[in-house]
């Protein structure tokens, strides 16, 4: 399977996604510079963490704007599996694939450090080789994580089953303490109506090898890897893209 | 008009100037003046302390690149060099905490990847006045986000690094930042402009009026005027940098540049004038040509200016097309500023006419050189005496439990876990961090090999005070340590020396002395100077910091999957204590907090014992004979043996040690062998079945090895000359520990 990492200018964790993709899942991987127009055959788009363009104006803000995005945006429309992690999930907000906005995290400091994730639903490409319930312990690394959207707009999430992770303690229980940010209901991380577009905060791919202190972020891949090869996207012929 | 008054406004002294015009025949126009006053600076020239550091060692099989270049560099095998320096951003940390230390950490980087190595891990040491004093917070906090906001930003892990706080660094706090990088070492790419004809180009960021006399103010002492110098300090932007980062590496692929130097201190002037220096050759630029930010800059200012995020290259003839696609690239745009010249000069034009013409060497090799005189202070002699009577009469009745006096410790800001700062700082991307911060030495393993390297950097300022020559030593020989504790060999060092204004012969003499403990500590356990940074005119209305050289030291493990942090890993483990606690409490950090008092000998050090032990410890490693080792420094044994408790999920440890008699006081006694600093101690935990072989190459190695008691519990149980002297629950003194610099936010908000 081939996982296209896309390159924004400042994009710091691509070559983490990408040694994760290659080096450790042992998959194909492909760089793909933001001004470029196709995907590279990609099978997974990934959209990796760091701050792109600077994360000047706005984090993502500009990135929606670079010309890959639109083939991104196409490849979702198709089904395509596509992950934002950190920086990628506030791109993808920005771009409007995922609904919702970024706020700084309440306590206005950037924290890199590892929190629990609950896995609160599997039906995705991202998570389908997950418990329902499954506790992840990953790494955050930000300062704008604190998600943010509408009452109306998290009810709708809710009913939607489109929350995927949820940040909470070690025994797994969403409490105020163990939420980092300050995200509207302990949101660490969303998919789309369609299911095929998850973001998350977390970074899956600096906890897939033992030595670095967690390998918790694996299942995250192999769920895509198991995803594609049960053939669940060609089964999926669910309805294009809706407004988020 | 050059007179006195414009002299002294660019830190000239009268026979300096006089020099200046016999290096040109004739009298200098003001860019010229202004060129001269960077390059001779204290900062560029180093023209107080090169007489001195010509004294450290610099050479040894593993080193590269020494001294002189961007960065050091030592070999790591596989065909691989570790380049590596250690720089101070101290004055601009002062005047704006947060784009000092932010530019500080641009510098260092953009010094490493000159070298053409991929920068892939970040250090900082960091010094502040008290806590609790005014002004502190505000410096503290602007500090650490600062290095936060450009390293998280860039995505170069910190992995590390120390926080201390005394009151003599209230106004002129230290802000050391060390960066290590990558490279084949085939690949090392030097500063220097050579081939006549070939084109040097200008790429990054626009040259604003930002930072002029950045260079001449780190080359001043402060006082209340100083916050009228916020123009000199420069603004950050980490995108702009990334991005050079990425086109720089990308060029130095193509074996399309000559050299390659970055922007820094003294900007333009000091990269045309060193790069045409040590390729023997000449630079001639217009400053025309130069992009600028803002309109009617002068050739003076255009020269001058310390604008960030800038670097120049000397690029093969014929290759130019090549460099500026890559860039394009990027969206950086490379400007062809100026070209190589044969005569050993640094010409300046300005719309094609020449506005300064100045020999290279007279800027660089020739600059001034002070041999400044130098006198032992006088504070030493009773600041080094200890009268133990006297203090054991003056004991604080309350501090005189030692469960008291731990816990005392543990909540002191300087032991205290530092966890409020890294936790700000990504110390993960790039997915190579091994040991996480607050566990002793940074480790990043290399991808594509088996290796890892640890760093660490590490001073101390209160036994530099007390004894400059042994302070030295002992920072070298913690830094050394640290590194050996995760198992790794000690292979390079690189020094930042933070000193007062040389032009007192104390200080000089303070001066001296570091550098000779350097010197001798280095070569002792085999680790050479790769290069470094001085700073000095660290004074605040005439009070200068305490002499604070701050060493940063690479090692290297062969295989990264047997390193090891300080932490205990399992209960039922045995202690053994490596070396030996000689009950010496001069300088130690219980004296301070618990006697208020700063004085007394730092603790002696052997270098061979030191050798001895670290090279144990990286043995017994190698072998997985151990599982965990810290050494004992701030605090004492007491102190190692509870942070090896913490972050384990409350495990306990009961260990018993001799009393060591000081005193006809029980409790000075025992506070001494607790608290006591002594050097060349390392605390390991030890699976039961591995005791016996630990124990018998320990003394093959002629290391005095004990045990001392084993894991377990949920207590920290101590016990000196068979009496148990502290006994208290790991989580309680967890919690002080871990929430001790928090709390004090949380105090001071409320």
């Amino acid at each position: 399977m081939k996982f296209s990492v896309i390159v924004f200018p400042g994009s710091n964790c691509d070559e983490d996604a990408y040694h994760a993709a290659k080096d450790v899942l042992g998959e194909q991987a492909e760089y793909v510079w933001h001004k470029d127009t196709d995907l590279k055959g990609a099978d997974v788009v990934i959209l990796p963490g760091g701050f792109a363009h600077g994360d000047y104006l706005r984090t993502g803000a500009m990135a929606r704007f670079s010309p890959v995005m639109r083939e991104v945006e196409a490849f979702a429309r198709r089904g395509g599996p596509v992950l934002g992690i950190c920086n990628g999930f506030q791109i993808l907000l920005e771009a409007g694939l995922l609904p919702g906005a970024m706020l700084r995290n309440r306590g206005l400091k950037f924290l890199c450090e590892h929190v629990h994730l609950r896995v609160e639903q599997t039906d995705t490409p991202f998570t389908s080789a997950c418990r329902k319930g499954q506790l992840l312990r990953l790494p955050i690394a930000h300062g704008e994580g604190n998600y943010f959207a509408e009452p109306d707009v998290i009810a709708r999430l809710e009913s939607n089953r489109q929350v995927i992770f949820r940040y909470t303690d070690a025994a797994g229980d969403v409490v105020d303490s163990a939420n980092p940010n300050g995200s509207a209901a302990a949101i660490a991380g969303l998919c789309n109506e369609a299911r095929n577009v998850v973001g998350l905060m977390p970074h899956p791919e600096r906890a897939c090898e033992s030595i670095l202190g967690s390998a918790d972020g694996l299942v995250i891949f192999e769920s895509v890897l198991q995803w594609l090869k049960s053939g669940a996207r060609g089964g999926s012929k669910g309805p294009a893209l809706q407004t988020v | 008009m050059i007179d006195s008054h414009v002299l002294e406004r660019h830190g000239l002294k009268r026979d300096e100037y006089d020099r200046i015009v016999a290096f040109l025949g004739r009298e200098p126009n003001l860019t010229e003046l202004g060129i001269f006053s960077v390059m001779w600076s204290e900062h560029c020239s180093y023209k107080s302390s090169r007489v001195h550091l010509r004294t450290l060692p610099t050479e040894g099989p593993q080193v590269l690149q020494g001294p002189g270049e961007n960065a050091g560099a030592v070999d790591i095998g596989g065909g691989l060099a570790a380049i590596f320096k250690i720089e101070s951003h101290n004055h601009p940390s002062f005047i704006e905490p947060y784009q000092g230390a932010a530019t500080g950490v641009g510098g260092i980087i953009r010094d490493i990847f000159t070298m053409g190595a991929r920068p892939i891990a970040l250090l900082n040491s960091l010094r502040f006045g008290s806590l609790d004093a005014p002004g502190t917070r505000r410096v503290l906090e602007g500090v650490v986000a600062g290095i936060a906001g450009y390293g998280n930003s860039i995505g170069i892990p910190t992995v590390g690094g120390e926080i201390a706080f005394e009151p003599c660094y209230a106004g002129n706090p230290l802000v050391n930042v060390f960066c290590l990088g990558i490279a084949p070492a085939v690949d090392i790419i030097k500063g220097v402009a050579s081939g006549v004809g070939n084109a040097v180009y200008y790429v990054g960021a626009k040259t604003g009026r930002d930072g002029i006399h950045g260079a001449t103010m780190a080359s001043a002492e402060f006082d209340d005027k100083s916050a009228e110098k916020r123009p000199a300090v420069q603004v950050g932007d980490p995108f702009m940098e990334k991005l050079l980062l990425e086109a720089c590496l990308e060029v130095m692929k193509s074996d399309a540049l000559v050299g390659i130097q970055d922007m820094g201190a003294a900007g333009l002037t000091c990269s045309t004038s060193e790069m045409g220096s040590r390729g023997g050759a000449g630079v001639e630029i217009d400053v025309a040509l130069v992009p600028q930010r803002e309109t009617g800059m002068t050739p003076y200012e255009i020269m001058l200016s310390e604008s960030q995020e800038r670097m120049l290259l000397v690029v093969k003839r014929g290759r130019e097309p090549e460099v500026e696609r890559i860039f394009d690239k990027w969206d950086l745009h490379a400007v062809r500023i100026g070209e190589v010249t044969s005569d050993g000069r640094l010409r300046v034009k300005n719309h094609g006419t020449v506005v300064a013409d100045i020999p290279n060497r007279a800027l660089t090799d020739e600059a001034p050189l002070y041999h400044r005189p130098m006198s032992k202070p006088e504070y030493l002699k009773d600041a080094q005496t200890l009268d133990l009577a006297a203090l054991a009469s003056a004991s604080p009745h309350a501090l005189r439990d030692a469960n008291a006096a731990l816990l005392t410790l543990l909540a002191s800001p300087t032991i205290a876990t530092k966890r409020w700062a890294y936790r700000q700082y990504d110390h993960m991307v790039r997915t190579n961090t091994i040991n996480l911060p607050g566990l002793g030495a940074g480790v990043v393993r290399i991808k594509g090999t088996e290796r890892a390297l640890a760093m660490s950097v590490d001073g101390n300022g209160r036994y530099c005070y007390l004894d400059p020559r042994l302070g030295a030593m002992l920072a070298v020989a913690e830094a050394a340590r640290n590194v050996a504790c995760t198992g790794a060999r000690p292979l390079g060092a690189t020094n930042c020396l933070n000193f007062g204004n040389p032009e007192r012969p104390a200080i000089m003499w303070q001066f001296a002395q570091a550098v000779e403990g350097i010197g001798t500590a280095c070569r002792a356990l085999g680790v050479p100077i790769t290069g470094g940074n001085v700073s000095l005119y660290n004074e605040t209305d005439g009070s200068a910091i305490y002499p604070t050289p701050v060493i940063g030291i690479v090692g290297l493990l062969e295989h990264a999957d047997r390193v090891i942090s300080g932490r205990f890993k399992e209960s039922g483990d045995v202690v053994v204590l490596l070396g030996e606690g000689r009950g010496e409490l001069g300088a130690s950090e219980y004296l301070k907090l618990v006697y208020d008092q700063v004085r007394g000998m730092p603790p002696a050090l052997d270098l061979d014992r030191e050798r001895a032990l670290q090279q144990l410890v990286v043995r017994l490693a190698e072998d997985r004979l151990i599982r965990s080792a810290d050494d004992c420094s701030d605090g004492g044994i007491a102190v190692t043996l509870a942070e090896s408790c913490f972050d384990t999920g409350g495990m306990g440890v009961e260990i018993s040690i001799d009393s060591t008699a000081i005193s006809t006081d029980q409790p000075l006694s025992d506070a001494a062998a607790l608290f006591g600093e002594s050097a060349s101690r390392i605390v390991v935990s030890v699976a039961p079945d591995d005791v016996t072989r630990v124990l018998e190459i320990a003394a093959a190695a002629n290391v005095p090895a004990r045990v001392i008691g084993e894991t377990g519990g949920n207590r920290l149980r101590m016990a000196t000359g068979g009496r148990m002297t502290i006994d208290m629950a790991t989580d309680d003194a967890e919690r002080l520990w871990s929430t001790a610099i928090d709390s004090h936010f949380a105090k001071k908000i409320a």
